[in-house]
């Protein structure tokens, strides 16, 4: 009796959080596969479904942002590549590793930026300029690489991918240190705010002072980078540059933010329910495998969850009017 | 009981509940053929909420609705539609790309045998319903367009078309210019001629004493009184709306002008406005009055620097400047309180912490860090000051009514310390209480030392207010006239032209 008291306040308190539905959803997701298969909740296989995420869990940090300000990035997928292409050929030519890297964030940084100038000044839609975006980019890396992989990489770039600190994959370290960015950044910073405001109402935001030509490419500039990083990331898994890496991720990105409760049309979202989006996400896909679901199955599940985490969004508001 | 036999639609003991909160409490009315018929209240006296029944856009709580005096349950919009009843909203609902004669069979294309459109017989028998009624407007025009007074009569012909027995009018002026009020009332006239039932929904009181037979008065949900329109005058009215009489309705504490804040001198954009010469002094309101379409509103968004302007000169405070974007005028402590608020002056999906610090954020942060609990204490200072009625600071500002969304419009640029205050339209869609709130706020500016420049289309506001008033007309500033010398007629003559300086 006592206990259950307890557990309905616990259930209040978990709703009145903002994500708190997503926090009950992940939950139960994770008791019912546990249920199913224990070695769900081994420490082996959720440390490996972490570094599996990574890659698409720095992207939707990045998507998230763009989503937020009422924007879509179709190019990340791409600009992973050419981060990728461009820090194996500089490492292969023998550049510093640690430059190498920084110079592709730098470069698969100036991309967004310069998508975000066209989206602003040029007044074209998101969508568009980052579809051309997109394939501009993939164009690129094909003509760098000749359409080959890079390979001679240093065996500490695929090392990286397999090592461990205090029992943790490096990459899960990486995909952290971009969600407390991402948070900060969203939380505490002007940035934050404005980028709330441009997707809430851009012309309003334009009115009280905010020069929002900035915060746009700071936003697209934002999403490339972590774009590149994911690039480093992908490297890293596969040992060498591959000039096809990432292809279709930005929707996973999408979706990751959407499922996590972000809304295309701007200003609603946030850095922790994307989280909790990637990690649902991942679970379903790790889990279902793990319980020897068809893996074609598990793609019509997360593509019926994509919708109907929408779907209740909607039901909700129009039951609220 | 406020219904009869004659009554086309009659709404009976009709009471509404949303939760525990009553908006309509035992509320009876009719709705005679041929009769326009005014409902008045202020914002949340149940107006809408009575609309939207009888549209069947809500459910009914209690009560009987009757039509032809046949019990009726008005269950969905669709079935009001079939039973001859329809509205036309301020925002216009037509497909702006297609034509106004496919506007008019949306959704019911005439085909021949062939199953082709039949484009001749829609053009042809759309221009006969516009020329019925006397709108001016050819059937092939693509609705974009159309000015939007055109948008709106056409919704309106197409209602009639529709064989609507019963057309409600939800603030079909808050957009018009004058004469195009004029041309409405024409139309609603005819309508009124051919039998149909009219309700006329308005927060400007005069047109319902140029174009109305009855009003009833509502008040916090409840039925106040019905009675003939000839048989009352507008300060009744009021005094039955709010409890107030009209005098102290648009009226203002005034105080000694001081030094100039702001100068204008041969602001001209082409093709807009030119030569506009005006200052603004400490202390003192400066109203703009004209028509919709004079360029009132574009003299403002050049000196507020939302638009650009092509020639002239702003001084602010003896500092001649260039304004070149909001960020400019803001730096100099203009502050620009636009018509629209929902579409540009809030963002609707944000907290009313975060729209009071909007344009405040660089002065708050550090290195692009907010200061947060400087932030909250805007927001709850702020809140309090001006009395804006929310659940808490963290409310996103869409769930705020009109009045306190002005309220946090204004919060923004006393929060941003402005010193000149832009107000276009500062009263438009909010309800009699709350205009008081919001003059009395005006006041509170003025008393502090700052200046307020109001644009507004509203005589009895403007006149109420204004220490001296501009006239725009067809983008020249015709004449500022002072206080003393306010007189209804003179400034509608200067701001149709009929009259120059």
């Amino acid at each position: 009796m006592i206990t259950k008291i307890k557990n309905s306040k616990i259930l209040a308190k978990i709703k009145s959080i903002s994500e708190g539905n997503l926090i009950l959803i992940l939950i139960l997701l994770v008791l019912g596969l546990w249920l199913v298969e224990p070695k769900f909740l081994s420490f082996v296989n959720v440390t490996n479904l972490l570094r599996q995420t990574a890659i698409i869990g720095v992207l939707a940090i990045g998507m998230t942002f763009v989503i937020l300000s009422g924007g879509i990035d179709l190019s990340v997928g791409s600009v992973l590549a050419f981060s990728s292409i461009l820090a194996s050929q500089l490492m292969v030519a023998g550049v510093n590793i640690w430059l190498s890297i920084l110079i592709a964030l730098i470069g698969g940084s100036i991309i967004g930026a310069i998508q975000g100038f066209i989206i602003h000044n040029g007044k074209v839609p998101a969508f568009i300029a980052t579809l051309g975006g997109m394939t501009i980019a993939r164009g690129l890396v094909m003509l760098m690489s000749n359409a080959q992989k890079i390979t001679g990489l240093p065996t500490v770039i695929g090392d990286f991918a397999v090592d461990r600190y205090l029992g943790i994959p490096a990459m899960v370290y990486v995909w952290f240190a971009t969600i407390i960015i991402g948070y900060f950044v969203s939380r505490f910073t002007t940035f934050g705010r404005n980028m709330y405001a441009i997707g809430s109402n851009a012309e309003a935001a334009r009115l009280s002072g905010i020069k929002i030509g900035v915060i746009i490419c700071g936003i697209y500039a934002f999403s490339a980078f972590m774009a590149s990083i994911a690039g480093i990331l992908m490297t890293a898994r596969l040992g060498n540059g591959v000039p096809t890496a990432g292809q279709g991720y930005e929707l996973d990105a999408v979706a990751a933010a959407v499922v996590g409760g972000a809304s295309l049309t701007g200003a609603v979202g946030s850095i922790a329910g994307t989280v909790l989006g990637t990690v649902i996400i991942a679970s379903i896909r790790n889990g279902g495998t793990l319980i020897g679901i068809n893996p074609f199955i598990l793609d019509i599940l997360v593509g019926s969850l994509i919708v109907v985490s929408v779907l209740f969004d909607q039901l909700r508001k129009s039951k609220s009017k | 009981m406020n219904t009869s036999r004659n009554d086309f639609v009659k709404m009976e003991n009709i009471s509404k509940d949303f939760g525990v909160v009553r908006a309509l409490d035992d509320v009876s009315i009719g709705f005679k053929p041929g009769e326009i018929h005014a409902i008045v209240g202020e914002n949340g006296a149940g107006k809408s909420t009575l609309i939207k029944i009888l549209m069947g856009v809500y459910q009914k709580t209690s009560g009987e609705i009757y039509i032809d005096d046949q019990k009726v349950n008005m269950s969905d919009p669709i079935k009001s539609r079939d039973l001859g009843l329809s509205a036309v909203y301020q925002d216009v609902t037509l497909a702006p790309h297609l034509t106004v004669a496919e506007n008019f069979f949306l959704g019911n294309i005439p085909k021949s045998k062939f199953g082709l459109v039949r484009w001749k017989y829609m053009s042809d028998t759309t221009q006969k319903a516009l020329d019925s009624l006397g709108i001016n407007v050819d059937a092939n025009t693509l609705v974009k367009d159309l000015p939007v007074a055109k948008q709106e009569m056409v919704v309106i012909a197409k209602k009639n078309f529709d064989k609507s027995r019963l057309i409600i009018f939800d603030e079909p002026t808050a957009l018009l210019a004058n004469e195009e009020v004029k041309d409405l009332f024409e139309i609603i006239r005819r309508l009124k001629q051919e039998g149909a039932s009219i309700i006329y929904i308005s927060h400007r009181l005069e047109e319902i004493f140029e174009l109305c037979d009855v009003v009833t008065v509502l008040k916090d949900g409840k039925w106040v009184d019905t009675l003939p329109v000839k048989e009352t005058n507008e300060d009744e009215l009021v005094r039955k709306m709010v409890g107030r009489k009209i005098e102290d309705m648009y009226s203002i504490k005034h105080f000694e002008p001081g030094e100039k804040v702001l100068e204008v001198k041969g602001l001209k954009r082409e093709g807009k406005f030119s030569d506009i010469e005006f200052d603004l002094r400490r202390g003192e309101i400066l109203g703009f009055f004209g028509l919709v379409g004079s360029g009132r509103t574009e003299i403002m968004r050049a000196v507020f620097g939302a638009d650009t302007y092509d020639q002239g000169q702003i001084i602010v405070n003896g500092n001649p400047t260039k304004i070149n974007n909001p960020n400019d005028a803001i730096r100099f402590g203009v502050g620009f309180l636009p018509e629209d608020r929902k579409v540009q002056g809030l963002t609707l999906q944000t907290s009313v912490k975060e729209n009071i610090n909007l344009a405040s954020y660089k002065a708050i942060s550090k290195l692009g860090l907010i200061n947060l609990t400087q932030e909250k204490k805007n927001a709850v200072d702020f809140v309090k000051k001006l009395r804006v009625i929310t659940p808490g600071i963290y409310q996103k500002v869409m769930n705020l009514s009109g009045g306190n969304q002005q309220k946090v419009v204004i919060a923004k640029w006393l929060c941003k310390k402005c010193g000149i205050f832009i107000f276009d339209e500062p009263t438009v869609g909010i309800d009699v209480g709350a205009k008081r709130e919001i003059y009395k706020l005006l006041e509170e500016i003025l008393e502090a030392g700052n200046a307020i420049i109001i644009v507004s289309s509203y005589l009895p506001e403007i006149m109420g207010i204004a220490d001296r008033i501009a006239v725009i007309s067809e983008g020249r500033l015709v004449k500022i006239i002072p206080q003393s010398d306010f007189n209804e007629e003179k400034l509608l003559r200067y701001a149709s032209g009929i009259e120059s300086n």
